[in-house]
């Protein structure tokens, strides 16, 4: 069983969809990234997504590059990801999924890491530089700890990988809505529809769509389609912009394209 | 041992290497994977690039026994592997001319190229010119600067050069840039990685385009001194000259095997760019490999006065043949290259790359470990007129500017 799963499916079911946000770890500081997600969960996102800095985040924009690099140069260790983890726990029960670049994980230990991952609270993880074919360890850990396992689908897999990376998924599925590398794009491409109708026509797995949404009309348009909107840059940007008080206008802004 | 070590081809090289890439590129690896695959099946392939390699890489390349240079270290003879005589001036043309023509096999019009020292950079831009493709190279900020000659080449070149500002600024951060731009364009662009590093299948891929070196240096040798070397060496960054020399010869026991890496300031200080000797297996650039990390897994900043050796990373074979026993790896120091620099210099009237020059101060390491009389086959991999500004810097040649 998945609480995320659960999530999803309620939100499907109630037409009011799902608003998944993206926060780095440790960004400026750990207490602030604990402020911020509280604050995120509290004012409309359904599923908490918390990055892990990594050195060469190969997979994110400047604008997440660029907070992530200040999170490590402000002391960020991989320790302190379990007591942000925590601390949120403290105060919220929003579903958490951490996201991060395979080589800290390993780095930790694959075991250790998904042990503390049960410890302090959080549902899983997304692995963005890790696909099934590379995943045995984690898929058997993952099991054996009853937690949620997200892999990517992009417009580019074939049939016969966004399938098997479906299946190989618990919880959801996270579709990549443009070839492009994260970052803000001022209209959802047509493409991600395309890639969640074959998610949809090749199994059950909800999938959630990510990368490039920033409005609340996009929200209410990708909830129309998907199981969730998954929003990152748009979240960084109105902290950096605004404060805590950005990040919760933004987070309520984008909430409003929920039903 | 295993006597079929050179029958790898890849996606792992023991416990090492592997496809650790975002889900949007594997399309990709798989379209190259199976183009060159046919390509390599494909006797008209392989005609065009040998074609390509003997009219305009210029090879085969020639070996120069280095008798001046030999007689510093006591009885031993050093045969060099002329890869600085290459068009272009490196053994980069090597791998270039062939995932070039493999760019057009898939109907690819645009490359990308990622850049340290500068050398793959301008043999990227050359293939790209030759063959009327767009081309773009990634090139850390820092080294655009230690490097600016080899910039220049690149834009008279017709290539695009791009300053890298994000990370340490060098050729690890080019890498990351290059894997966006690529996730980005993978439609109509290959990304033209220029070592044996990232995911599979490049490790194999340049591998086997650079192993022409191994595969003449191997016949030559035979031809010159009627029997194979005691050893063979190489200077090792991403391992792709190390590797193209090491190969054919890796099931001829005898023959030992020394991967010379960047040891900067010194292999006990935090500053070099010894990967194998210094660092422990990790994830970077999309394969398993020995890397330099801290205690969290973060890839920690290399260092060495050599741009083209300056990355904390390093092809999964050489990580596999360093734990089967079956080459040795060993750290220069920044000085002990530079001093081997200057004696090849006047020793033998060849300027070699500073990369290169690693190899070659490793003789000095050679000598004290290889019986009286034995024959080293070294491959000079790349010439030092792009390194002049920091040679001259060094050896304090510039005068007052």
């Amino acid at each position: 069983m998945s609480i995320t799963n659960d999530v999803l499916e309620r939100n499907k079911e109630s037409g009011r969809g799902t608003l998944i946000g993206y926060y780095p770890a440790g960004y400026p500081t750990k207490q602030d990234s604990i402020d911020s997600l509280v604050a995120m969960a509290e004012n409309g996102c359904d599923i908490l997504e918390i990055g892990v800095p990594y050195s060469d985040p190969a997979m994110d924009g400047l604008v997440i590059q660029h907070a992530t690099e200040e999170a490590i140069a402000n002391g960020f260790k991989l320790r302190d990801l379990f007591e942000i983890i925590k601390g949120v726990r403290e105060k919220v029960d929003t579903p958490l999924l951490v996201m991060s670049y395979w080589n800290p994980v390993l780095s930790y230990g694959v075991e250790k890491f998904s042990e503390d991952l049960v410890s302090s609270g959080a549902q899983g993880m997304i692995t963005p530089d890790l696909i099934p074919d590379e995943a045995s360890k984690w898929i058997s850990l993952s099991d054996q700890l009853n937690l949620d396992r997200v892999f990517l689908v992009a417009p580019s897999s074939s049939d016969a990988r966004v399938e098997n990376n479906s299946k190989s998924s618990k919880g959801f599925v996270y579709s990549v809505s443009t070839m492009g590398i994260t970052g803000e794009r001022t209209e959802l491409d047509r493409i991600a529809r395309s890639v969640v109708s074959r998610v949809k026509s090749l199994g059950d797995t909800p999938t959630c769509v990510g990368v490039g949404i920033s409005t609340a009309d996009q929200v209410r348009e990708v909830n129309s389609y998907a199981d969730g909107a998954i929003v990152g840059t748009a979240f960084v940007k109105a902290y950096q912009q605004g404060g805590l008080a950005g990040l919760v206008s933004k987070t309520k802004e984008l909430a409003g394209g929920l039903g | 041992m295993q006597t079929n070590l050179r029958s790898q081809a890849g996606p792992y090289f023991g416990e090492f290497g592997g496809r650790f890439v975002a889900e949007p590129l594997i399309a990709a690896l798989d379209e190259l994977e199976a183009t060159y695959l046919a390509a390599k099946a494909d006797p008209s392939f392989v005609a065009e690039l040998a074609e390509l390699h003997k009219t305009y890489t210029g090879r085969p390349s020639i070996i120069t026994e280095a008798q001046r240079f030999a007689s510093q270290f006591g009885d031993m003879r050093i045969f060099l592997k002329r890869e600085d005589l290459n068009h272009t001036g490196s053994h980069k043309i090597n791998n270039v001319m062939g995932q070039a023509l493999l760019a057009k096999r898939m109907g690819k019009k645009r490359i990308i190229a990622e850049t340290g020292a500068g050398q793959h950079g301008v043999a990227s831009a050359t293939a790209a010119a030759y063959f009327g493709l767009d081309c773009v190279v990634y090139m850390g900020e820092v080294d655009t600067e230690r490097q600016a000659l080899n910039v220049a080449r690149m834009k008279l070149l017709g290539a695009q050069v791009i300053p890298v500002t994000t990370g340490s600024r060098t050729l690890k951060d080019a890498i990351n840039e290059a894997l966006r731009d690529w996730v980005a364009n993978v439609d109509n662009t290959h990304y033209l990685l220029g070592t044996v590093a990232g995911p599979h299948p490049f490790p194999t891929m340049v591998r086997d385009f650079h192993s022409v070196i191994g595969v003449e240096a191997r016949a030559q040798m035979l031809e010159l001194t009627g029997r194979l070397p005691d050893a063979v060496a190489a200077c090792i960054g991403g391992g792709s000259n190390a590797i193209g020399i090491f190969h054919p010869f890796l099931d001829d026991q005898d023959v030992a095997l020394w991967g010379f890496e960047a040891a900067g300031d010194g292999i006990d200080t935090p500053k070099h760019a010894a990967t194998l000797s210094r660092g422990r297996p990790g994830v970077l650039h999309g394969a398993r490999s020995y890397m330099l990390q801290d205690e969290d897994g973060q890839t920690m900043e290399s260092h060495s006065i050599s741009a083209g050796l300056d990355y904390p990373g390093v092809g999964p074979e050489h990580s596999w043949l360093k734990d089967l026993g079956r080459a040795n790896y060993f750290g220069i120091s920044d000085a002990e290259a530079m001093d081997a620099m200057r004696l090849l210099s006047r020793t033998e009237g060849i300027i070699p790359a500073i990369e290169t020059a690693h190899a070659l101060a490793g003789m000095k390491h050679l000598s004290t470990v290889l019986p009286a009389g034995a024959h080293i086959l070294v491959n000079l991999s790349g010439r030092g007129d792009k390194d002049m500004e920091t040679a001259g810097k060094y050896f304090g040649l510039l005068g007052d500017k």
